[in-house]
């Protein structure tokens, strides 16, 4: 994953966030991927999330896997760690680095390739364990980087770019992330950054594993007629079902909604998400109702998108495990290691 | 009650031979998933309390109920407790076994069977003595309950064994009060089984030649299996992020490093100074190593061979990355799933070598329980100095079986080395961060942890990077970082604990090994030395190898490489790893899946150190030989 630094220009004007920060300050090398390509937006949407959230870059962890995708972790908030792992394994990496820091930001960049086939196994098992952790899988419906192969999330009968159809099932993320007891699902399209902004906003803050699948075009191998990954078909498809507002734990409520229409739901920090029910039945917070809705939608031949189902009291893993607060990698030797008087008495055990 | 057949049930069976005290071997042949593994345990652990060097090997199915299991004791005064495949008394409990059972007993030896059915015509051997003692028929007639008759046959076959051979009745009553202290009524039924056993076989038989005598043990020991020291050292190298598949034989490594976390890194309210990760498979528990390690935690995972497979991509990115983690890797038999109960060295050069490209990865072999709690301590300090993945090899026979070792003991002015890891301050003082920069000449780049600075932020990829930790695909910057890595593993040479070295005077070449082949080769070398052959010994504890270990091999002109695998797996490492001359390392494999026998060590040597003495009929004549040494 080649990346080039990118000339840093800041002026007096530029806007800082609470940390005095701009926007360049959360940005990474030069992306190398084609003109055009959706995951651009989606890297836009990420600085402008952790810009607008004052989060410390340094702070941040990216983990991503191999894929178009996943290069994209180089292209923000360079002043994070970041671990380019193996294809459709991140979920492990980052598994195992939050289990031994719980304070960190994680976010991980994959792919329907990475997420959905090679890795559908370690996504599944993320879900399961509630890993808290922002999960951003960029969905183009193609391999990038092989040239044009069908992914596991290409629709029936979409054609590829030399026009023959799609002939297998394919998997909806969302739907499987419910499926799996996800506490946090969301879908957008990268080219919905007013849409995909707030989700990502909220998915750092969630305590858990926030699963947000967006839709993200391929200009150069999935961008054709006949495709129902293409910019053209999303924007005919995409059905927002329920809008996102996120409100940061300090922040006054400045807009008024009608009563009836609007969830609010506060996250682990104290921060505010107000969900706002475009179709009027709608429950993002009934499992069953959306897993539901969403099959509805599809067999109208729509994606539903906005946060589409959040639950309100997620336990992440350390809190399942009853970690200590302190993150294990900084518990001192002497806390960790007994000591030669348990050795001995142990010892004793054995006789 | 039937009394058996042939000469079944007579007297003092081999009446008249010279008394054997502490020093025989025997063996129980039982159904698994009855209880037997309660009873067998009991009787090595009298064994072990009477001060007498004692080992038990568990030889089982990959099984929870109903199919064939031995178990395999051998006290030796002398302390040689290698497995050895001549049995002087086999418990026959196991109808379907009894043919190979009947047939594997050595010549005079002593047969005791269940006579509640009597043994078929086909199963009567003239040279061997049967002791029929009905024990189905007594536990039946005084216990209600099958599942407590099935029981307690078992608690009478150590009684009658403790008449037979001299268990001491003290001890045992000792450690039943011990294991049933909250069960009384437990306590009595197995009180009872004992007598019906012992006093059955007291009555009928007396006490055999084979006979057990309390010693005074030559120092403090305990009984310990190797997985059970390794979670110990894992427990105390400071490890927090364990992740596992469930694999045999490696299960128990994770089960006892959570039992050992519960009792000392858990606080009264339930919060816990780890966590274990019970991953979906191998490929995962790998990536969460890499993960914590990379996060800066201490991390480990357990596993087998076929773990091993699973795991290597994510070995080849610790190694090429950099990030330490240990893999336990508790070897099993065979190729594919083989023989996942049984024992084996195997993995060897699939470890040294683990991944694709060109990768070579730090190994220590421990020999017995007591080296996997050092080793294991070791290997994390090796891991974090080297930042790279660290394998503990061990093996079934070491990890599962119980084995008589030394007290562990602690330091506690044992520091962890965290290696080479820049903090806040150290990168404050620097122009700029290169991850993969080689300061001091010793091929270890000093690393930097995440959220601890935006100086020290830099991306991790298993993709090619220079030297900085930028990608490339310049050949000159590539080629650059991995040929450190070589600089690196050199460095790691003398840094890994040294061979164990044992020379005796006049030796006529050198006998080299690793892990639980230790003690068969040092039983061998006795044996040998008694033959007028004296070999010296090496047993190497860590890879890659040290100069001490190309030396050995240098000063002699004849050695011996024992490998507990078919292809010799040892040697090759070792004609791969250093300058040795290929030809002088004679080759000794056992693969059977059965712990090695210092009677195969002898059986592979004799012949090329004695290749004209020895007539047509010589392994007779030699295995002869030495039972009148054993003598």
């Amino acid at each position: 994953m080649t990346s080039i630094a990118k000339p840093r220009i800041v002026t007096h004007k530029s806007e800082r966030n609470a940390l005095g920060l701009t926007r360049l300050d959360y940005e990474g090398g030069m992306s190398t991927l084609c003109a055009g390509c959706g995951h651009d937006s989606i890297t836009a949407a990420i600085v402008q999330a952790f810009f607008e959230l004052a989060l410390p870059p340094h702070q941040a962890v990216k983990l991503s896997g191999i894929g178009c995708s996943s290069k994209t972790t180089a292209y923000f908030v360079s002043q994070a760690h970041g671990f380019n792992t193996v294809h459709g394994r991140m979920p492990a990496v980052a598994t195992g680095a939050n289990a031994a820091h719980k304070g960190l930001t994680y976010i991980g960049i994959s792919g329907d390739g990475d997420s959905l086939s090679i890795g559908l196994g370690q996504l599944c098992h993320a879900i399961r364990r509630n890993v808290n952790m922002l999960y951003v899988l960029e969905n183009n419906g193609v391999y990038g980087l092989t040239k044009g192969q069908f992914s596991a999330s290409s629709d029936l009968g979409s054609k590829s770019k030399k026009g023959e159809p799609n002939q297998e099932e394919p998997i909806d993320p969302a739907s499987l992330a419910l499926a799996l007891g996800a506490t946090f699902v969301a879908r957008s399209f990268s080219g919905d950054k007013e849409q995909l902004v707030p989700i990502l906003k909220a998915g750092l803050k969630h305590n858990g594993f926030a699963f947000v699948d967006v839709l993200s075009p391929c200009v150069t191998f999935n961008d054709h007629e006949g495709s129902t990954k293409s910019y053209t078909f999303i924007r005919k498809s995409k059905h927002e079902a329920v809008s996102a507002g996120f409100v940061p734990i300090k922040d006054e409520i400045a807009a008024q909604y009608a009563p009836g229409s609007v969830r609010p739901v506060t996250m682990h920090d104290g921060s505010t998400v107000y969900l706002h029910k475009v179709d009027g039945s709608y429950d993002p917070t009934d499992r069953h109702a959306v897993y539901a809705y969403l099959k509805e939608r599809q067999e109208k031949g729509e994606v539903a998108t906005g946060l589409l189902y959040l639950k309100e009291d997620s336990l992440d893993l350390h809190a399942r495990e009853k970690t200590t607060a302190t993150p294990l990698r900084d518990l001192p030797f002497a806390s960790l290691c007994p000591g030669k008087g348990a050795l001995d008495a142990l010892m004793d055990e054995y006789l | 009650m039937s009394s058996g057949n042939g000469n079944a049930g007579g007297g003092s069976g081999g009446g008249g031979e010279r008394s054997r005290v502490n020093d025989f071997a025997f063996k129980v042949a039982t159904v698994n998933g009855t209880g037997s593994a309660s009873a067998n345990g009991l009787i090595l652990k009298v064994v072990y309390r009477m001060g007498i060097p004692v080992s038990g090997k568990n030889v089982f199915p990959s099984n929870i109920q109903g199919l064939p299991t031995w178990y395999e004791l051998r006290v030796n005064k002398a302390g040689h407790v290698a497995r050895t495949p001549k049995f002087d008394l086999i418990v026959a409990m196991n109808p379907t076994t009894y043919a190979k059972d009947v047939a594997e007993v050595q010549a005079g030896g002593w047969i005791m069977y269940d006579s509640s059915w009597p043994l078929a015509k086909a199963l009567l051997r003239p040279d061997v003595t049967y002791l029929g003692v009905p024990l189905a028929h007594m536990c039946v007639e005084r216990f209600t309950g099958s599942r407590e008759r099935i029981l307690m046959k078992n608690i009478a076959y150590a009684g009658a064994l403790a008449a037979l051979i001299g268990l001491d009745m003290e001890i045992v009553k000792q450690l039943l009060d011990e294991t049933y202290s909250r069960k009384k009524s437990m306590l009595e039924s197995n009180y009872t089984a004992l007598a019906l056993g012992y006093d059955y076989a007291r009555e009928h038989f007396g006490a055999l030649p084979l006979q057990l005598e309390k010693m005074e043990p030559d120092g403090e020991y305990i009984m310990m299996d190797g997985n059970t020291a390794a979670a110990l050292g894992c427990v105390y190298a400071g490890a927090t992020v364990g992740a596992w598949y469930p694999i045999t034989p490696a299960t128990s490594v994770m089960d006892n490093f959570r039992d050992l976390c519960k009792k000392y890194r858990t606080d009264a309210d339930g919060t816990k100074r780890f966590t274990i990760l019970q991953a979906e498979d191998e490929l995962a528990a790998a990536g969460m190593v890499v993960g914590a390690g990379w996060m800066g935690a201490r991390a480990f995972t357990p596993t087998a061979g076929p773990g091993i497979d699973l795991m290597s991509e994510f070995i080849g990115l610790a190694y090429y990355t950099e990030v330490p983690c240990v893999f336990f890797d508790i070897q099993r038999t065979g190729p594919s799933t083989g023989m996942p109960t049984r024992t084996q060295q195997g993995d060897l050069l699939s470890i040294a070598y683990a991944s694709h490209g060109d990768t070579k990865h730090i190994a220590v072999f421990p020999a017995s329980p007591e080296e996997c709690f050092y080793l294991s301590v070791a290997a994390f300090d090796l891991a974090e100095r080297f930042q790279t993945p660290v394998f503990v090899v061990s093996d079934l026979d070491i990890g599962m079986n119980d084995w008589r070792i030394p007290r562990l003991r602690w330091d506690d002015s044992y520091a962890w080395d965290r290696g080479k890891v820049f903090g806040e301050a150290e990168l404050e003082k620097l122009k700029s961060f290169s991850r993969y920069l080689d300061v001091d000449g010793d091929g270890i780049a000093a690393r930097s942890l995440p959220g601890v600075s935006a100086k020290g932020a830099y991306f991790t990829r298993g993709s090619g990077h220079d030297k900085h930790g930028r990608y490339t695909e310049d050949e000159d910057a590539y080629q650059e970082v991995v040929d450190r890595l070589v600089i690196k593993l050199d460095t790691a040479r003398e840094a890994v604990p040294a061979p164990v070295i044992v020379r005796q005077d006049g030796a006529v070449g050198g006998l080299v090994c690793l892990g639980s082949s230790d003690a068969a080769c040092r039983e061998a070398l006795d044996l040998l030395a008694a033959r007028g052959l004296p070999l010296d010994f090496m047993r190497v504890r860590g890879f890659p190898f040290s100069a001490a270990v190309s030396a050995f091999l240098a000063e002699h002109d004849t050695l011996f490489v024992v490998d507990q695998n078919r292809d010799g797996q040892l040697r090759t490492l070792l004609v791969n790893d250093t300058e040795v001359e290929k030809a002088k390392l004679h080759s000794v494999r056992h693969y059977s899946g059965t712990p090695l026998s210092a009677e195969h060590v002898v059986d592979e040597v004799l012949p090329v150190l004695q290749p004209v003495a020895e007539p047509a009929g010589h392994r007779l004549a030699y295995v002869a030989g030495l039972s009148l040494l054993k003598e």
